[in-house]
């Protein structure tokens, strides 16, 4: 591969590692909606480029599933959901910055040291590709631990499949099996989460996970 | 590869069909009609040489898991039947409800027969994730505060189980296309076994360490167990009933493939010392919780993760007595803990609450139901003359034998939870009867079938049997 390659590739997955830093310090939804929109452009870009530079066509139609359903169907839904609710004010605690870049710093460090000494043998361009789904991955599930309101666990739980797409598409050959069915969970779960959405606010008037706990049946 | 395309495609057919018919009680029957339908072709499915293709792979392993699947789904469908008449009856479900319900059912069953007879390591992803997403549907049938709120920790929970699941998947896949091209071979369970020796363990001992925590979070292992007790408390009863007994084996079975690839490569981490520590955190957790709890669905969820523990212990043992144990322990916990929750559900529903407090003498009020739930339980706890005794019984001995100091906290989590069924079922079964006392509904019979096998197995093992389980031991290495 040539160097301009090998370059644009590697910078596209960094893009797509740095939408997650900013997602985890987003305070208002719609900040937060933008950023995944982000996120989902430059997974498309990368796929689309992998398949342009590797010559893989079916990459193509993985671009062209991101590109629709994650940059802009699932963003528009979320956004109608977000104002039929009537909770775009909703200030909820993220992490902030500094912490943001402690955290994210050490998430990606951890997964450099994880990924990079076991795969020696295989391409500089796939390890690396590896070590940034993989901090994706990581990253997601900080957002989706340190989040309490159910539009952005789910955002978060859809930043951790783009990082799996990410991993996907930098592994040369891939069967198509595996990208069609993340394209297709996401889809379903969109629709599950979409649906709870509706029943949790008709049964709480809320969308804050932390008040709907103490429902549990052992509360007592 | 007939009766393999029977098994599968009967459950997605019967799933279109029965989201077609509005009449619930018509639904109920042709339900357990297709469920026997699956059971046979499982059936016919153990005098098939083994085989494999692109898409389904046919061993002893598996074929003994699909018939265990079958059979539970068969019962728990005659025992579903009359659990939703009563359910119609005070207004909790309705004709619309249950007919998603039955479609939901005979996809779930579609599912896990999926993810057992795939080769593609992606498609049996593909199957665990639709099993999750039908699952999480059922859990939150009811539409109570409380189903939504366990149904969304269950998705979530899984969600992210079954991603890392994924990623581990990727990095099977990334280790093997060095060696055998890029392209589907590299995703086929048959070829990798085949190749596996050449490949670079250390991605595979990456690679496995993602699939045990995340497959191992559906089956309910320590520390990732809080959206079992949740999901089976908060669903209808069939749903707690095939959970429990089915779909956390499927989850294991997963984590097993990967086990036997890790085994045959050989340089690769042994992966048994971390299956070990990861059954024995959960025997030792869910024992100590069972003391707890005050709902009797939660209370039996609790007990499931300690048997899954055990046999997650079992299998990272290895050798052919363990695996031996853990295939039978297996097959026993599926059986016995089915029957447990058929048995609660009838109680939950005559004396209408799931509070254990307030589920009292059993025994004189429903002496049928009552001495059956007490037998379950004590086959559950693993007691004479029952099968679950054989199980641990050979579990605990093989671990003396060889590594005494891990027999202790493992005799010690049997104990522990032993202690904890003791007390909760004398509370249930004996005593003065309190609250309602309504009639039984429906048929007692699927409670009582496995009860029998149970024991049956317990007192004698057919030798065609154990020969059958010897072959499958060894094949788990």
């Amino acid at each position: 591969m040539t160097d301009l390659g090998y370059d644009a590739a590697h910078m596209l997955g960094a893009v797509v590692l740095l939408m997650s830093f900013a997602l985890l310090y987003q305070r208002r939804l719609f900040s937060l909606l933008h950023v995944f929109t982000m996120q989902a452009l430059a997974l498309a870009a990368t796929a689309a480029w992998q398949a342009f530079s590797h010559d893989e066509p079916h990459l193509y139609i993985t671009a062209l599933l991101t590109l629709v359903l994650k940059a802009v169907v699932i963003p528009v839904a979320l956004h109608r959901i977000i104002l039929k609710m009537n909770i775009q004010r909703t200030i909820e605690p993220a992490l902030g910055i500094g912490l943001t870049m402690v955290a994210g710093v050490s998430l990606v460090t951890l997964s450099i040291l994880l990924v990079l000494p076991v795969t020696e043998d295989a391409t500089a361009l796939t390890r690396e590709n590896l070590a940034l789904s993989l901090s994706v991955v990581l990253l997601g599930l900080l957002m989706m631990i340190s989040r309490r309101n159910a539009v952005s666990q789910v955002v978060g739980f859809m930043s951790i499949e783009n990082g799996l797409i990410l991993a996907a598409v930098g592994v040369a050959g891939m069967p198509l099996v595996v990208e069609m069915s993340v394209a297709f969970s996401v889809m379903v779960a969109f629709i599950i989460f979409g649906i709870f959405l509706f029943h949790i606010r008709e049964r709480f008037d809320t969308l804050d996970m932390q008040k709907i706990e103490s429902f549990r049946g052992e509360s007592d | 590869m007939g009766a393999i395309t029977v098994i599968v495609a009967t459950p997605l057919l019967s799933a279109i069909i029965l989201a077609l018919v509005p009449n619930y009680r018509l639904a109920a029957k042709l339900n357990i009609l297709f469920s026997a339908i699956t059971l046979v072709a499982a059936l016919v499915q153990f005098g098939v040489e083994p085989s494999s293709g692109a898409l389904f792979v046919v061993d002893a392993f598996n074929v003994t898991l699909i018939a265990l699947t079958a059979f539970v789904g068969l019962t728990t469908s005659v025992f579903s039947a009359g659990y939703i008449g009563h359910e119609v009856a005070i207004r909790r479900l309705d004709a619309g409800k249950l007919r998603f319900y039955h479609a939901m059912y005979q996809a779930f069953m579609f599912t896990m027969l999926l993810a057992l007879s795939a080769n593609n390591l992606g498609v049996m992803w593909v199957a665990v994730e639709g099993a999750t997403l039908t699952t999480v549907l059922m859990v939150s049938l009811y539409r109570t505060a409380a189903s939504i709120e366990a149904a969304w920790k269950y998705f979530i929970l899984c969600g992210v189980g079954i991603a890392l699941a994924l990623f581990g998947t990727i990095l099977m896949y990334l280790a093997a296309q060095p060696v055998m091209g890029p392209g589907m071979a590299a995703m086929t369970w048959t070829d990798l076994m085949v190749h596996v020796a050449k490949v670079n363990p250390a991605i595979l001992n990456l690679a496995f360490v993602f699939l045990l925590v995340g497959y191992g979070t559906k089956v309910g292992l320590a520390p990732l167990h809080a959206w079992l007790p949740d999901a089976h408390a908060e669903g209808p009863t069939p749903i707690s009933a095939v959970l429990s007994g089915l779909l956390l084996n499927v989850a294991l079975y997963a984590v097993l493939r990967f086990k036997m690839l890790l085994a045959a490569n050989g340089a690769a981490i042994a992966p048994g010392p971390l299956m070990v520590a990861m059954g024995l955190a959960s025997l030792l957790l869910a024992g100590l919780m069972l003391y707890r709890r005050r709902d009797i669905k939660r209370f039996f969820a609790y007990s499931s993760i300690e048997h899954m523990g055990i046999i997650t212990f079992a299998f990272g043992m290895g050798g052919p007595l363990a695996n031996f144990a853990g295939l039978l322990h297996m097959a026993m916990h599926s059986l016995t803990k089915s029957a447990i929750f058929y048995a609660v559900g009838h109680a939950v529903q005559v004396k209408g609450t799931q509070r254990i407090e307030k589920i009292a003498g059993l025994t004189v009020s429903h002496p049928v139901l009552g001495w059956g739930l007490l037998a379950g339980v004590v086959a559950i706890a693993g007691l004479p003359p029952f099968g679950i005794f054989m199980s641990e019984f050979l579990l605990v001995t093989s671990t003396f034998a060889r590594e005494p100091l891990l027999a202790v906290p493992l005799t010690i989590g049997i104990l522990v939870a032993f202690g904890a069924l003791v007390l909760r079922v004398q509370q249930v079964c004996f005593g003065t009867p309190s609250g309602a006392n309504a009639p039984i509904q429906g048929s007692l019979v699927p409670l009582f079938a496995h009860l029998a096998l149970v024991l049956v197995a317990g007192l004698w093992l057919p030798g065609p049997l154990v020969a059958w389980f010897q072959t499958v031991a060894a094949l788990l290495g």
